[in-house]
């Protein structure tokens, strides 16, 4: 039986509880240092299932104001996919005009999950 | 020369989430004669280069990017056909409130305002703070300068970098550089701890494996035309390069995040009277200068990490305002500026410093930050010898904004009361 233990910090408020969670065989088995159950929650899926929204910028081709227009995953994306979603925005190029919202690249890097405008264009 | 000036009932300077808070919350109260002045070509201030999620949690329940939570903002401004003077820059603010801009469009003006909101925001510690010998290169950035440079104009300052200050601008910096294609080397901080959120340590450090580097600091920077290599020390408790220690860092970018200072060239010019700690006006419990009618908000005042404080601060400043331009007779008074509020064992400064409870709302918001890392201490409030609030914190840290909460009536039944003490305590 294989155990891992990982060190983590809960990021949900500003208490930053430092916490340890313990895996047997990749099941977590406990989460202490917790203050609150959602570290408890926390350090369950952040090391079962971490996910982040990725923020970042593409071109825009046709605006009268920006060169660059900033957008984010619409939804979280599994942490390990980060790289990926930036590569796959690397080819994009947005045409204006766009409103906060609109897509810019419909499920990105496969991971099932729309990439948005967030600044209008 | 028999031209009428220009004039309006709220003035508000700068159009960043401060000003439009302050606008939406002046034309609330009753007062729809506002003017927004700003001198960029768009509203939004700061948060249109902060592409990155986090903001609006408070407020909105959901976490927004920068520009998405002042395109709220600025709709609603919209919605109220408040008028805004963008690519406008206020140039001087006089005592008697008469306000000199400077535009392409229409060159010098001059305008009356009944009550003027001061929400020009914060600008960067310039890089004389970095006390290295030596050249100063290209390559050297300040973290918003970056900023702008990467999420607005495209361009990418450099590829190899290393992060001087662990603020969360330059955590932001390390994250966004990484998914550039830059490599981050290393942020070194000289405090023993992060001034910046732990949230942002999480997912622009560790979540790339860039190292933070505590207690530690830049020595020196190499290279003549372009920086080549940095070279960072470990510093004792005195802040104290311990020799040694130094390791030597090739890299062709060097970002500094050292701190925000408010942006009050302005409120000086106009002989409103700063607070030599937070470097912003300092306020009575309306949000007043110590200059009748002038109010102040957001990161002008003092610097906030969370846009959902600078909002509620801001939106009362507005209303304060809007009040005042409309009780003309209660105007220029010599302002009575009530209570003084006194920030003292750990606890850094105060907003307001001043509370006069006979003009107070029923219930005051008093922010502040605390001086140091604070674990299990209480946050003490005493009306003069008798403390009437105390309250554990297991975490308090420099990063965070605390604040506590003032009721009118307990002031109101203590007549004669001459100080409001806030404090940290042990029990
Ligand atoms: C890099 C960074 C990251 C941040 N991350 C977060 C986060 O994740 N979550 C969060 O909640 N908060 C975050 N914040 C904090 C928040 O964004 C700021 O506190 C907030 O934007 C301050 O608003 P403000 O209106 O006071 O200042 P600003 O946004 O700076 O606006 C001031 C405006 O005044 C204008 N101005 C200045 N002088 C003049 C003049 N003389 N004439 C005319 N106009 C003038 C400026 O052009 C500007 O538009 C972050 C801040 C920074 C800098
Ligand atoms: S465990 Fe609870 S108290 Fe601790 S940081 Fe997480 S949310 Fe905050």
């Amino acid at each position: 039986m294989a155990t891992e233990i990982r060190e983590l910090i809960c990021i949900n408020c500003p208490m930053g509880c430092p916490l340890t969670v313990t895996l047997e065989d990749g099941e977590v088995v406990s989460v202490t240092g917790n203050t609150c159950p959602r570290g408890d929650a926390y350090g369950r899926k952040e090391v079962t299932n971490p996910r982040r929204i990725v923020t970042t910028t593409v071109p825009v081709v046709g605006s009268k104001t920006e060169h660059m227009v900033s957008v984010k995953t619409k939804t979280d994306i599994p942490k390990d996919k980060i790289f990926d979603v930036v590569f796959a925005l690397k080819e994009v190029k947005a045409q204006a005009p766009l409103e906060i919202g609109d897509v810019v690249l419909a499920n990105v890097a496969g991971t099932g999950v729309d990439v948005i405008a967030t600044k209008r264009a | 020369m028999s031209k009428v000036m220009e004039h309006h009932g709220v003035v508000i300077v700068g159009g960043g989430p401060a000003g439009l808070a302050a606008a939406i919350a002046a034309y609330e109260a009753g007062q729809h004669d506002v003017l927004v002045l700003e001198r960029d070509v768009q509203l939004g201030g700061i948060l249109n280069q902060c592409i990155h999620n986090g903001f609006g949690l408070h407020t909105f329940k959901e976490e927004l990017t920068g520009p998405e939570y002042a395109a709220r903002f600025i709709q609603k401004a919209q919605e109220l056909d408040i008028a805004c003077r963008l690519g406008t820059m206020v140039l001087d603010i006089s005592p008697e409130r008469v306000v000199t801009t400077v535009s392409a469009a229409d060159g010098i003006r001059t305008i009356a305002a009944d009550a003027v909101v001061l929400a020009m925001g914060c600008r960067e510690r310039p890089r004389g703070a970095l006390a290295t010998p030596g050249y100063r290169p290209a390559g050297v950035y300040s973290a918003g300068t970056a900023q702008r440079l990467v999420n607005i104009e495209g361009q990418m300052p450099g590829r190899e970098v290393v992060i001087l200050g662990s603020g969360d601008i330059g955590l932001i910096m390390a994250r966004r550089m990484t998914l550039e294609g830059a490599h981050v080397v290393c942020v070194a901080e000289v405090m023993p701890y992060s001034g910046g959120l732990k949230r942002n340590i999480v997912q622009c450090l560790d979540d790339f494996g860039i190292p933070l580097l505590l207690s530690h600091t830049v020595v020196d920077v190499e290279g003549k035309d372009r920086v080549e290599a940095v070279s960072i020390a470990e510093v004792d408790e005195r802040m104290r390069p311990i020799p040694g220690t130094e390791v030597r860092y090739p890299c062709d970018t060097l970002m500094l995040s050292v701190g925000l200072l408010p942006e009050n060239e302005l409120s000086r010019a106009a002989g409103v009277e700063l607070s030599p700690v937070t470097r912003g006006p300092i306020v009575d419990q309306s949000l007043q200068t110590s200059i009748p009618g002038v109010f102040a908000c957001g990161n002008v005042l003092h610097v906030h990490d969370l846009v959902d404080f600078v909002s509620q601060e801001a939106a009362e400043a507005g209303a304060q305002a809007a009040h005042f331009s409309m009780a003309k007779d209660a105007q220029d008074g010599a302002a009575e500026r009530g209570v003084p509020v006194v920030a003292t064992d750990g606890v850094r400064y105060t907003v307001p410093s001043f509370v006069d409870p006979q003009k107070m709302a029923d219930k005051l918001t008093v922010r502040f930050r605390v001086a140091n890392e604070y674990c299990d201490r209480y946050v003490s409030v005493y009306y003069d010898d008798e403390r009437v609030q105390h309250r554990k914190k297991r975490v308090m840290a420099p990063g965070e904004m605390e604040q506590v909460v003032l009721k009118r009536e307990d002031l109101l039944a203590r007549e004669g009361l001459a100080q409001i003490t806030v404090k940290l305590e042990e029990e």
